[in-house]
């Protein structure tokens, strides 16, 4: 992929994904550029589809894009005709993150496979726990956990978690009892409160630490063996307790490590592919 | 003024119990005789459009329409608006007051009707029913009326407010003019772009519930049982959910005067059409689940529903080019309007012809008072529609009278084209 031209677009803040995407496309050679709506155009009312159109000038392959509205990377692709790599749409998906979030439950779950199927991951519960309702990572990973065969529950109050989620696709079930949900569990993700995507919902944080923190009690009474999952950013003592956080269950430096890897894989491909795809 | 006559077609005017073979004669704009084919007594010296094969029925009548003017020249003006409005086979359309300025004034109002518009058809304003459609102070419904207006609402900023809409449908009533609302309860709907329900979960959009629309049509509905007032009359646009017609139907059962339009868009489509964010499927209200669409044929087959009317709202083409939760809301529909319903609720829903063009003509001009069109009895304004009941077509968005294309129809089939469209006795559209 020497000297390829990968543009990375980012209209939202990002640690992880960004750094871990721009690795992967140094690391197969690639060029990669990074605009952010901070200190660019887009600060100054250039639309997306502009914003795409001046990159793919500038020689850029594919566009590895951070949106805060859902849906953004099928625009930027109709518009572009670049492939286009979703690295997190709003409250839609983060495609990447949920392949990450495989690689490393596969690691733990399933050492030693390297080909997956329908079956690979047959009789695995896995629990999403928190901010359903805002969450893209939850939907990326509600959409390919049960591909495997595994089945995911749902976990979090009603405000975070609506009954219609359940509805979202085959192979997912809501457990509101958090003790419950973990006494199935095989691996458990945890998930930040959206702040920013809150929109005027109140919530009282106290009473959701009680009904859904993880903490280490918590934890060895009801999910002594499960992997502990999160994608990040995390906020130690509301969502998780840092002993958690950084305990012997943990995966989450884990995930992140993976992240490079997956992304390599996912930028060779849509640099590779003819028709190119979205990540 | 030049005559004109209509000859050998099939005329179809609901409202006068007409159905058969007729020639019709137009003079100085108006109906002037209607006689058994090669009947007509006084057709000497007129011109002669041949619609043999061809069904001739009143101009249609859309009490619904955005035509951007003025303001927004930039995505439709009167002129090219009404150019839609006649190639689809309307001869009248009512237009909404969310212009900028907001038409809540006499000026705006005879602004919009002056000539030097260029209207192709007749429009007829809406005028806003409070100041600056804020929803506080009531506009001079009685000045409205005598500058033209039809009707007054505060379109997609409903009033929300108990006493204001009391007052509003109340002061309307004193005059004679109906009350539209845009039946939105929007604090339930803030940052939503799509109907909610699962579709809405899986795209990660923020939804609207239905309860968002019901919630006001029962508030409205029983704001004019409370009002105890014969002449109150509660117009509901575009009803897109089932809660919202089981309560005008509910209402109309107690002898109250509520009515209520569907669009094109909401008897046929459902939320699924968003597919992967089209914004060409975004509106306001939004396309609902497949059980509200349902519904909505249920009713308009059922006769609760009184009008189809389009909610025409043009936009440009770059307006519509973003992210999804950013696009403006809005379809244009008057030139897809006849030939989906008459595809749709005729063909395959086998309604009759004769009611289709009802709800198209007769009862929206009904609804809104507007006297002698609907109809094509003599004296009435010389306002046809002759097309092709036949004639399967496809609709291109690219070949639209419209400044704007955001339409969900692109490349549907249609059926019935228009052939003529005539307006107070001109031809306002010759059709292929």
């Amino acid at each position: 992929m020497a000297k390829r031209r990968v543009a990375l677009l980012f209209y939202e803040s990002s640690t992880r994904t960004r750094t871990s995407f721009e690795l992967a496309a140094k690391g197969l050679g690639a060029d990669t550029t990074l605009v952010s709506s901070l200190s660019s155009s887009i600060e100054k009312g250039e639309t997306l589809k502009d914003t795409g159109l001046t990159l793919r000038a500038l020689g850029a392959e594919a566009i590895i894009l951070r949106h805060n509205s859902s849906g953004a990377p099928w625009l930027l692709e109709a518009e572009t005709r670049l492939p286009v790599l979703n690295a997190g749409d709003g409250m839609h998906e983060h495609p990447t993150q949920a392949l990450l979030d495989l690689r490393t439950m596969l690691a733990h779950l399933r050492p030693g496979v390297d080909k997956v199927n329908a079956e690979t991951l047959a009789g695995v519960t896995v629990t999403i726990v928190g901010d359903i309702l805002h969450s893209r990572v939850a939907r990326s990973n509600m959409l390919l956990l049960p591909r495997l065969g595994a089945r995911v529950l749902l976990c979090g109050p009603k405000e975070l978690l609506p009954e219609l989620a359940a509805q979202a696709g085959p192979g997912i079930a809501i457990e509101r009892d958090f003790n419950a949900a973990l006494r199935q569990s095989h691996a458990v993700m945890m998930l930040r409160i959206q702040a920013e995507r809150l929109a005027g919902l109140q919530l009282n944080l106290e009473e959701y630490k009680k009904g859904y923190q993880l903490t280490g009690q918590r934890l060895a009474e009801h999910a002594p063996t499960a992997i502990v999952m999160h994608p990040g950013p995390i906020i130690r003592g509301l969502e998780l307790t840092a002993g958690v956080a950084d305990g012997p269950q943990s995966v989450i430096l884990e995930q992140v490590k993976n992240g490079v890897a997956i992304r390599m894989a996912v930028v060779e491909r849509a640099l590779t592919s003819a028709q190119g795809g979205r990540g | 003024m030049t005559a004109l006559v209509i000859r050998g077609g099939h005329l179809i005017d609901p409202a006068a119990g007409v159905d058969g073979l007729k020639d019709i004669l137009l003079k100085d704009g108006r109906v002037a005789e209607i006689a058994g084919h090669g009947k007509l007594k006084q057709a000497n010296g007129a011109q002669v459009l041949d619609a043999t094969g061809l069904v001739v029925a009143p101009g249609l009548v859309d009490i619904h329409v955005h035509l951007r003017e003025p303001g927004q020249g930039y995505k439709e003006t009167i002129a090219t608006g009404t150019a839609a409005a006649a190639a689809g086979g309307f001869t009248a359309v009512a237009a909404m007051p969310n212009t900028i300025p907001v038409n809540d004034s006499p000026e705006i109002t005879r602004w919009m009707q002056a000539p030097e518009r260029g209207a192709a058809i007749r429009v007829f304003p809406i005028g806003a029913a409070t100041r600056g459609s804020k929803g506080e102070a009531l506009n001079d419904f009685a000045a409205l009326k005598s500058a033209g207006a039809v009707a007054v609402t505060d379109d997609g900023h409903p009033i929300l407010k108990d006493n204001v809409m009391r007052e509003t449908l109340a002061a309307a009533a004193r005059v004679g003019l109906t009350v539209i609302q845009h039946a939105e309860d929007t604090r339930l709907t803030q940052g939503a772009s799509m109907n909610a329900g699962p579709v809405a979960f899986r795209l990660g959009l923020r939804g609207m519930p239905t309860e968002a629309e019901s919630g006001l049509v029962e508030r409205d509905i029983r704001l004019v049982t409370e009002l105890r007032d014969a002449r109150v009359h509660l117009h509901v646009a575009h009803t897109s959910t089932a809660a919202a017609l089981a309560a005008v139907r509910q209402a109309r059962r107690s002898g109250l005067r509520v009515t209520c339009e569907v669009a094109p868009h909401h008897f046929l489509l459902t939320e699924e059409h968003v597919g992967m964010y089209d914004t060409n499927a975004k509106m306001n209200p939004p396309l609902r689940s497949a059980a509200d669409r349902n519904a909505m044929v249920e009713a308009i087959l059922d006769g609760v529903v009184d009008a189809i009317a389009t909610d025409h709202a043009p936009h440009a083409i770059h307006e519509k080019e973003v992210e999804f939760e950013n696009a403006p809301n809005g379809i244009t529909g008057l030139e897809t309007a006849l030939g989906l319903s008459l595809r749709w609720l005729h063909h395959e829903w086998k309604m009759p012809i004769g009611r289709v063009l009802s709800l198209l003509s007769a009862q929206p001009a009904a609804l809104l008072n507007l006297k002698g069109r609907g109809t094509l009895t003599v004296g009435s304004f010389a306002d046809v529609v002759v097309f092709d009941p036949k004639a399967e077509w496809t609709f291109r968005a690219r070949e639209t009278k419209s400044k704007a294309r955001n339409t969900p129809f692109d490349g549907w089939t249609m059926q019935g084209k228009v052939r003529w469209t005539i307006s107070e006795g001109r031809i306002a559209y010759t059709g292929g």
